[in-house]
């Protein structure tokens, strides 16, 4: 077996590989969005995994462009458009919809980014999962508002250079939206990342079967808005997980569980420095030292809170 | 037909936050989404309690946020679900981009706004400033003069909204109607299930006939997969000035319908107390325009001759009904319970422009009155006619902005 | 020549490929593949398909051999980045351009 194929193990630990999965897309090609853009990656897999039997509702983000301008969409699910703060109040109405018209069988999805999540959605999003809406609600997170230009977001790192920190880079660290949506006591939250699209699918084919509000954030490198070329977004992603920017977990009715590549390297602990992942990217060219060190002791923090949980867990 | 039963109605004791509740219930709504607002409140405590009761089969949605209301609204009326909400002023305010959003995706939502003063400073009192800031967001605006008005329009609402697509703003007057007990009749449910037929949506939304709706559209007009010319955005933007404009004879047709049924016509745009002989025309929207009939007898009663258009529909407004009905009149005096700061009361401003370029050539005089509350006496209007008629008389005929009844 | 005969009241948008036009016309390299080093090629059944799986524009087949859609391939090279056995490099598209006219 050739060196670089090891990476790969983790796809194939899982019962679904690239060989098994189903073949038949619900995002055609020749969409709007960028060269090697993680969303369309993560996207495939998400529609893929809830095998079209959807209702999408999407706010103003770069799924909207991936959708498309009418009259034509480059995706064949049912999609509502809806304003910027309205996703998760969005999926509430078509899931209350449906349910007064006794219709069955359709999963309501809302899939915003981070500033439609982390920022300007939060309050809506807050208020359908204390509300315990059936619904499942999909951040994809770029760290950024890209659609409009690579302005920094609630979700952008400390350190990171964007349109709105664009000399010194953003003086504080993203919130964790993760472990926001959990202190809503909802029955299934997990966190995935595009690089790993067999483990996103397994996440949203489980989300599918539950029942309540179902939260999973996916982490979509962005080469434009980052600062790496096209071909290495995957690798980007992968770094993420490998350095522990991007802790792949799921917590299902609180049970907390390291998945894929993340429960290996808890395995191996074998986590590499943050810098690695860094260094890969435009947007840190100007983070301090100090600024580094601040991050690194951040990831240590949480890899160790997830270590515990998932120590916890097991015993 | 059987009118005879259509007829038959009790007659209740309601206040106008109730009779628009009952409104909702007898029009079978099935998605509520609301979020609590003086004087707006008890609407969404009657509906919770019909729905808890299930006296009314519906999904009530306790939401965060009159913004979020609005948006589970648009949602569910793309499904196919008859929808309704309820608010007041920063309520509204707060819905303001998603007024322009249930009218540009054509959606048939139906809204009770209990007018309410607009801060800052707090107020929780009426004036009409919160719906009539919303005049442009293509919404079908009809302001309710008494509770009954409140409920038979909520259900004229849901027949005009679901035939041409456009969301129907139902407005009445906090605390003056929303917290004022009177008799209303309530009609059976068989009867306005007669009247209003299950909704239809224009949208679909199925895996196996895969639409997206509301993406981002171009200015030209753009060609589809199978060659057909679709629309810009400005062809959208015109089909819906098209649906305002012609709905006119829909609200009017729908309004004789209604009267046919239940004996209580609207096919009219606005209401009309003795014009025909009126040469001085008082005009007023919402409760006003029943003060300003007791304002009309105190005149009549010193010999004046004047009569009062009651406006009922704001929007679409109407522009060539209203400019033959005060074709006769040498003086029209609006009141306005709301200010286009800089300018005039809106009713003022539509009304000038709806005479414009016809043979109507009435001295116009606009008064503000009754924001946040302040009492409107029937003695106050019909001092303010007497002022207007006098200074007329001097040849005074245009003043360049409205009078203020305020202690100024 | 108006636009009424869509019907539409709203933006009411249907699916179909090319949403964004030929979107191959974008790149500035494309993906070659060598087929005598891809796996399934080379063992003549199905195996790996990582290329398939990664790709975001959804453009590979999972076939024996697989296939590329240039129509609609925006260039990003993920598929040459992600190859376990290297069977894929990006050419310069310049070069593919002249090398078919002439």
């Amino acid at each position: 077996m050739p060196n670089g194929y090891v990476l790969f193990e983790g796809d194939y630990a899982m019962k679904t590989t690239a060989v098994n999965i189903t073949e038949k897309e619900y995002l055609l090609p020749g969409n709007r969005t960028c060269p090697g853009c993680a969303l369309s990656l993560a996207y495939r897999y998400i529609l893929k995994a809830l095998e079209g039997q959807v209702i999408v509702t999407v706010p103003a983000s770069c799924l909207t462009v991936l959708h498309g301008m009418y009259p034509v969409t480059s995706v064949t699910v049912p999609c509502v458009n809806t304003p910027f703060a309205t996703t998760a109040a969005s999926a509430t109405g078509l899931v209350a919809g449906l349910k007064a018209l006794g219709k069955e069988g359709l999963t309501v999805l809302a899939v915003a980014g981070d500033g439609g999540t982390h920022d300007i959605g939060i309050q809506a999003l807050s208020a359908a999962a204390e509300r315990q809406t059936d619904f499942l609600y999909i951040c994809y997170d770029n760290e950024g508002y890209m659609n409009t230009g690579n302005q920094r977001s609630g979700s952008t790192p400390l350190g990171a250079i964007s349109g709105t920190t664009p000399i010194v880079g953003k003086q504080q660290n993203q919130k964790d939206i993760a472990a926001i949506m959990e202190a809503h006591g909802i029955p299934y939250v997990a966190t995935a990342n595009a690089s790993y699209p067999l483990d996103l699918y397994e996440k949203v084919r489980k989300a599918k079967m539950i029942r309540g509000t179902r939260f999973i954030h996916v982490f979509v490198p962005c080469s434009p808005g980052w600062g790496f070329p096209f071909s290495e977004t995957i690798k980007i992603g992968r770094l993420a997980v490998e350095t522990g920017w991007v802790i792949l977990y799921e917590v299902e009715d609180g049970v907390f569980r390291l998945t894929s590549a993340s429960e290996s390297i808890a395995e191996k602990s074998n986590l590499k420095p943050l810098r690695e992942y860094l260094v890969e990217q435009g947007r840190f060219k100007n983070i301090t030292e100090e600024q580094i060190g601040i991050l690194q002791r951040w990831v240590n923090a949480r890899w160790k809170r997830c270590l515990d949980r998932a120590g916890d867990s097991q015993s | 037909m059987n009118k005879k039963i259509a007829r038959k109605a009790d007659t209740w004791i309601l206040d106008g936050n109730r009779a628009a509740a009952q409104g909702a219930k007898l029009s079978r709504v099935q998605v509520i989404a609301a979020y609590p607002i003086t004087p707006q409140s008890p609407v969404t405590e009657r509906l919770s309690e019909f729905v808890e009761k299930r006296e009314l089969d519906a999904q009530y949605i306790a939401v965060e946020s009159e913004h979020s209301a609005l948006a589970v609204c648009t949602s569910a009326s793309m499904v196919g679900a008859r929808t309704f909400t309820a608010t007041s002023s920063h309520g509204l305010a707060y819905m303001h981009e998603m007024l322009h959003w249930a009218a540009g995706a054509r959606l048939p939502v139906v809204l009770a706004c209990v007018n309410r003063a607009i801060g800052a400073p707090w107020n929780v009192l009426n004036d009409q400033q919160d719906s009539v800031s919303q005049r442009d967001t293509g919404w079908i605006q009809v302001y309710a003069r008494n509770n009954q008005e409140i409920l038979d329009s909520i259900i004229q609402a849901y027949r005009i909204a679901e035939s041409i697509y456009v969301p129907v703003m139902v407005c009445y007057d906090g605390y003056v109607l929303s917290h004022t007990e009177m008799p209303v009749d309530v009609p059976s449910q068989e009867a306005v299930d007669r009247f209003l037929p299950r909704y239809k949506p224009h949208t679909i939304l199925d895996p196996a006939n895969p639409k997206n709706y509301n993406l981002v559209t171009l200015a030209n007009p753009r060609i589809n997969a199978e060659g057909v010319l679709c629309h810009g955005y400005m062809e959208l933007r015109y089909l819906l000035q098209e649906a305002l404009q012609n709905s006119r004879e829909t609200i009017v047709k729908v309004g004789q319908e209604f009267g046919e049924l239940f004996g209580r016509s609207y096919a009219s745009m606005f209401w009309e107390d003795r014009l025909d002989d009126a040469d001085v025309v008082i005009v007023a929207m919402g409760s006003l325009a029943m003060e300003a009939i007791v304002a009309a007898d105190m005149l009549r009663e010193g010999g004046h001759k004047v009569g009062v258009l009651g406006l009922r529909v704001f929007r679409p407004f109407p522009k060539a009904e209203l400019a033959r009905a005060l074709e006769k009149s040498r003086l029209v005096v609006i009141f306005d319970k709301n200010i286009s700061y800089g300018l005039e009361g809106a009713t003022c401003s539509e009304i000038k422009s709806a005479l414009y370029g016809s043979p109507a050539r009435a001295v116009i005089r606009d008064f503000i009155v009754g924001l946040g509350g302040r009492d409107v006496k029937a003695r106050e209007m019909a001092d303010a006619v007497k002022r207007s008629l006098l200074s007329v008389n001097e040849g005074d005929l245009n003043r360049e902005y409205a009078e203020w009844i305020c202690a100024i | 020549m108006g636009t009424r005969d869509c019907q539409h009241i709203c933006d009411e948008s249907s699916p179909a490929v090319g949403e964004a036009g030929k979107t191959g016309e974008w790149r500035d390299s494309f993906p070659v593949i060598d087929q005598e080093k891809c796996l399934p090629a080379r063992q003549n059944k199905p195996s790996c398909f990582l290329c398939w799986l990664y790709c975001p524009d959804a453009v590979v087949s999972r076939t024996i051999p697989i296939r590329i859609d240039m129509e609609y391939c925006k260039g990003c090279g993920i598929c040459a980045q992600i190859c376990p056995v290297h069977a894929i490099s990006m050419a310069n598209e310049a070069g593919f351009c002249r090398d078919k006219t002439d």
